[in-house]
């Protein structure tokens, strides 16, 4: 029992670390009605800037100040580059600058900053320790614990500031949100440097825990079904998928892996996520009908 | 200049079909100005002209005295006109004060770090912004909607939050389309004597579109008359109904 409950436990935590991921792609698609490919490669190069800062001797801090302002620079140049010149266009045309995008944010990264893999030390022990009989690891907690705090904070931004309404007026109908004179271009500002930023976050969490490398830029992936299960509008339903899928995968791993003789992990989440298309199309917590105008 | 908005030869087609042939007429400054005509006679584009969706092919517009440029919706809203939507553009998952909130956003002069922290312009225009909505919605009856998420409202509840998200910054010039679209009569009634009100009590100009020809000719000072188009008739209610075109092109069909 206290196996299962381990297991469990780790899979919840690993989900929390998806469902971070998740957050970045929910707050660019209500915003912009696209589904952001670059936002794994915006993990990749916020996570890599950063080590690359700390490895030259400057404090965790400033790195973290001068990584976020530079997410922010490429909010601005993405809306200005990007967005505004194919602004009216069709989401797939979108998606598809996004698809260009990744490989652009990729390749100027490895471009400037080399293909290595660096270690990242956050300062986070990930030994497990003894919690009532149950092995949980301090690394998993504290992450656990940023990851709700960003979300308390997204939250507290979204449903309490006047910015906040006007983001949520913009993902609720475009037109009518310019035609009371909300300005599209400085919300998509905000909200690809809000995504910078929880980007740079899933970064530094995933970066400590498998070293900070390309693969990082995959999680882009792993995000697809969570964000299919939790919907593809909806932050707490990014978290709740998150869950899902790390639980599930978890649990699948132990108990199917060995009846299929092999790693359930890396398609469960997918079958999964196939599941949820069949039965609840839009996710657990998405609009049946998203639309861009 | 007594006309805050003057249109002359304005022409807009979609792919050669011609949605308004160079139309010209004049809205004076704190009037009611009805457009009507047959489905598809222009009416629906002519607004989204005004308001900056479409941009007229030919023809110049002028609004407060400037001409228009390359306008967009956001723009036009900066410049003072207002609008509301023939489906209803609300945001849905909005309560109706937020709504109303949001319709402020053009006088907001606050950046997004004032915002989030509270300081700075954001605490004055907090204050202000409040105050405002909370009259708009007072005054158009909303009181008992206020917290309420917008698509849980009946129709004709979500039609009179979709005027205050327009009222509440105060347009100069604003554009109404079938504000009274799927109304019973009575609502209708109601709606209509709030558009007068509103009209009254802050001087603003309208331009609404309307089926409804009885509550038009009650209700406007001034109408236009589009068929295919083209402009039929222009002028007082009373003259507008007797003229033999009006009577041909739309009073007198079926539809």
């Amino acid at each position: 029992m206290a196996f299962f409950l381990e297991t469990l436990i780790a899979g919840l935590f690993a989900g929390l670390m998806y469902g971070l991921v998740a957050i970045g792609f929910v707050l660019i698609y209500k915003a912009s009605g696209v589904f952001n490919f670059a936002q794994g490669a915006m993990v990749f190069l916020a996570a890599l800037v950063f080590v690359t800062l700390v490895e030259r001797g400057v404090h965790f801090w400033v790195a973290f100040a001068a990584t976020s302002a530079l997410m922010v620079l490429v909010a601005i140049a993405i809306e200005a580059l990007v967005l505004r010149p194919l602004r009216n266009r069709d989401p797939l045309t979108l998606f598809m600058a996004t698809l260009g995008l990744s490989f652009v944010i990729d390749g100027a990264t490895q471009f400037f900053l080399g293909t290595d893999v660096h270690m990242l030390d956050i300062g986070i022990e990930d030994i497990a320790q003894d919690y009532g009989g149950l092995f949980i690891s301090q690394f998993d907690i504290i992450a656990s614990l940023i990851v709700v705090a960003l979300v308390a904070v997204l939250a507290l931004v979204f449903s309490k500031t006047r910015m906040g309404i006007s983001l949520r007026a913009v993902a609720d109908d475009t037109l009518a949100a310019q035609s009371i004179g909300i300005r599209l271009p400085v919300i998509w500002r905000i909200v690809w440097s809000v995504a910078g930023i929880v980007a740079l976050v899933a970064g530094l969490l995933w970066g400590a825990r498998q070293g900070v490398q390309y693969s990082l830029s995959l999680v882009t992936l792993k995000a697809l079904p969570v964000l299919i299960i939790g919907g593809f509008s909806s932050i707490p339903g990014a978290i709740v998928g998150g869950l899902i899928v790390g639980a599930s995968e978890a649990l699948a791993d132990i108990y199917l892996g060995p009846l299929v003789n092999g790693s359930v992990s890396t398609w469960f989440a997918y079958i999964l996520a196939v599941a949820f298309l069949l039965v609840r199309p839009a996710g657990l917590f998405g609009d049946r009908d998203i639309e861009r105008v | 200049m007594a006309s805050l908005l003057e249109l002359s030869d304005v022409s807009l087609s979609f792919r050669g079909v011609t949605a308004l042939n160079a139309l010209s007429f004049a809205v004076a400054r704190g009037e009611i100005c009805a457009l009507i005509g047959p489905n598809g006679a222009g009416k629906s584009s002519l607004l989204n002209v005004i308001n900056g969706v479409y941009r007229a092919d030919a023809g110049d517009i002028v609004f407060d005295g400037r001409r228009f440029e390359a306008i967009r919706p956001g723009k036009a809203a900066r410049l003072g006109i207002g609008r509301t939507f023939q489906h209803n553009a609300l945001f849905r998952r909005l309560t109706v004060r937020e709504n109303v909130l949001a319709g402020l956003s053009r006088h907001g002069g606050a950046s997004f770090i004032e915002n989030v922290f509270r300081f700075g312009r954001d605490r004055q225009e907090r204050r202000d912004f409040s105050a405002r909505a909370d009259r708009v919605i007072a005054f158009l009856g909303l009181d008992a909607a206020r917290d309420r998420i917008v698509s849980t409202l009946s129709y004709g509840i979500q039609k009179r939050v979709d005027l205050a998200r327009a009222l509440v910054s105060e347009p100069k010039l604003l554009l109404l389309d079938e504000p009274m679209a799927g109304m019973n009569q009575d609502e209708k009634t109601e709606m209509s004597r709030i558009i007068a009100e509103v009209n009254r009590a802050f001087g603003t100009t309208i331009v609404l579109i309307e089926h409804d020809v009885g509550i038009v000719l009650g209700l406007a000072h001034h109408i236009v008359v589009l068929d295919y188009g083209r402009k039929v008739a222009d002028g007082a209610p009373d003259a507008v109904r007797n003229d033999p075109d009006v009577i041909a092109a739309y009073l007198g069909t079926v539809h």
